[in-house]
């Protein structure tokens, strides 16, 4: 037994430091309220135990400073791309009917707000419905190609065959298919954002330790309890990987299907504005666009750090940014 | 601590075992002809050189591998298919990553659907054992090698099996943490009375640990001879190492080893 105590002591010790280390950096008013709450939760051990390796959580302010020291930088890079923009259109080196002012594209996103506001609902209602189907027909299919050899050989080929047809070759088919409403549009969206998913789903799936899988087979648990508790949360960091991806293409692929045939959505608003040289109008739409894809995939981003803070990618602390 | 087996008759049963691996090229025999009876409570070490198949029999015992021929009984019921009366630990940890040191431990209860509060209890009885006490929500990656190897030990044994199976433990951890270990494993098996069967290529481990050596030549694998111990069943690390019983076995199985290596 004394060895083991004075061991455990030394590992104590040590793992003491690094939660202090770690305390250290989160700072200083974030150390009163972990060690409180350890302290309440184990009063009657003797050695005070470290904070179970977790560091404290962060207080507002920190949380704040945080948040700004990671947004100073795409900011500014940001402010150096609209400020050689509004040079190169205000100097007109370029005529403005091709390329307009940022003031001139602010004016237009304003004036005709209520218009563009519904056209990006509707983008963005296909690109969302778009992407969770994506989302949810690829995870099975991950699943189905992961779990059974026959399936694999059977469903590699149609994943991969539509993965290579060209998606703009099929919208007009889709149009004439299915219409001018809404359900081509999502369809594209699917069908383009469906394959990063089964790639990074059946990575994620097959990734998992042969070992583990022993374990499991030890402990008399079948395949759906071994899929909850060890298969699948091992697949989710591939698997956010590719939603990270997907979920940017799904704008893509709702776009296209708007090119393509439709009265309503930001695709339509840019083929308008594109025959009526309409630049500010054009640019405006390109702007919130590019909105949608950022949004979304910062909210895929979010996702991700609540779902997998274990994961190294994920370790060096939870930033909402991609910088 | 409750104590498993008080049937009679033999904890693990090997008869004839034989494992053939076909490959593309050529087949190998993996394990020739190993026949072993395990009685309750023993502690039996495996020692032989790297690829010996001694962790392949270790499999064939849990039932994730089955013979090419021979037989395998665990506590008298002939072994067909992954078994559940087993404790099973690698030399990796193979820990869930996202899970904290005792919510791994319960992983073991969680998949046999076992009763929350009773293996909530026993889940802190074993971490106090193995003193893992402060360390119950450390994630894997912020414990040290001695200290996951402890967290998997504690799962292995969650729900008190009769016979627990490791296959090298110890091997990946450094020579000082890996004592401490061996001497925490020998406190263990007396305190909870389990069979044990540890394989290992360290020859101290073997003989501190045993209370039989089995030792094994290399591929194909055979049992060359084994050895009962006779040290007391109550050891400490220090006195056994200097006790002169423990030399002689040491210095026998290292002519053993290296004889058979040389004859290969």
């Amino acid at each position: 037994m004394t060895e083991n105590s004075l061991d455990t002591a030394g590992r104590q010790a040590a793992a003491d430091q690094a939660s202090g280390a770690r305390a250290a950096a989160a700072g200083p008013g974030s150390v009163g309220a972990g060690d409180g709450l350890d302290g309440a939760a184990s009063s009657t051990v003797a050695i005070p135990p470290p904070s179970g390796g977790r560091p404290p959580r962060p207080t507002l302010g920190r949380r704040a400073v945080t948040f700004a020291d990671s947004l100073w930088r795409p900011a500014l890079v940001l402010a150096v791309f609209f400020a050689a923009w509004w040079f190169v259109a205000a100097r007109e080196y370029v005529p403005n009917y091709l390329v307009p002012t940022p003031g001139q594209v602010w004016e237009t996103m304003t004036t005709q707000w209520s218009e563009l506001a519904r056209h990006t609902l509707v983008t963005l209602y296909e690109t969302v419905l778009g992407f969770v189907l994506a989302a949810a027909l690829g995870l099975v299919t991950a699943v189905a190609i992961a779990y059974s050899r026959t399936l694999d050989k059977a469903l590699y080929p149609i994943v991969l065959f539509a993965q290579v047809i060209p998606k703009i070759a099929i919208a007009p088919l889709l149009v004439v298919w299915f219409g001018l409403g809404l359900t081509p549009k999502i369809i594209l969206a699917v069908l383009i954002a469906f394959f990063p998913v089964v790639i990074s789903g059946v990575a994620g799936l097959r990734s998992t330790d042969p070992e583990l899988l022993d374990l499991a087979a030890t402990m008399g648990a079948g395949p759906w309890r071994t899929f909850r508790k060890i298969r699948f949360p091992n697949a989710l960091p591939h698997l956010m990987a590719g939603l990270k991806v997907a979920v940017t293409l799904a704008v893509v692929g709702a776009v296209v299907g708007e090119f393509v045939g439709a009265s309503e959505g930001l695709g339509y608003v840019l083929l308008l504005a594109n025959g009526n040289l309409d630049a500010p109008l054009l640019f405006a739409d390109l702007i919130l666009m590019s909105a949608i894809g950022i949004v979304l995939f910062v909210l895929v981003e979010i996702a991700e750090a609540l779902l997998i803070p274990w994961h190294a990618s994920r370790r060096a602390g939870v930033s909402l940014t991609t910088s | 601590m409750t104590a498993a087996p008080a049937a009679t008759g033999t904890a693990i049963g090997m008869s004839g075992l034989t494992v053939r691996f076909t490959t593309r090229r050529a087949q190998t025999t993996a394990l020739d002809d190993v026949s072993l009876d395990i009685e309750p409570g023993e502690f039996v070490t495996i020692v032989g050189p790297s690829g010996c198949g001694k962790s392949t029999l270790l499999k064939i015992v849990a039932g994730l591998v089955k013979p090419t021929s021979g037989d395998v009984s665990l506590l008298q019921r002939p072994v067909r298919g992954p078994q559940k009366e087993i404790g099973f630990v690698f030399q990796k940890a193979a820990l869930l990553e996202w899970r904290g040191a005792r919510a791994n431990i319960l992983l073991q209860a969680e998949m046999r659907g076992m009763d929350r509060a009773q293996a909530a209890r026993r889940a802190d009885e074993l971490i106090e054992m193995t003193g893992l006490t402060g360390f119950e929500k450390a994630l894997p990656h912020e414990l040290s090698g001695g200290m996951q190897q402890r967290v998997a030990l504690c799962r292995a044994l969650l729900h008190s099996p009769p016979v627990l199976l490791m296959d090298e433990p110890f091997g990946a951890l450094d020579a000082l943490t890996r004592e401490q270990m061996n001497a925490e494993l020998h406190r263990i098996w007396r305190e909870t009375g389990t069979t044990v069967v540890l394989v290992t290529h360290s020859i101290a481990e073997a003989v501190f640990l045993g209370t039989r050596v089995v030792v094994m030549s290399p591929r194909p694998g055979r049992i060359i001879r084994t050895f009962s111990v006779e040290l007391p069943a109550h050891r400490d690390y220090a006195q056994v190492m200097s006790d002169p019983r423990f030399d002689r076995l040491a210095t026998d199985l290292r002519g053993l080893l290296g004889s058979a290596a040389a004859n290969h």
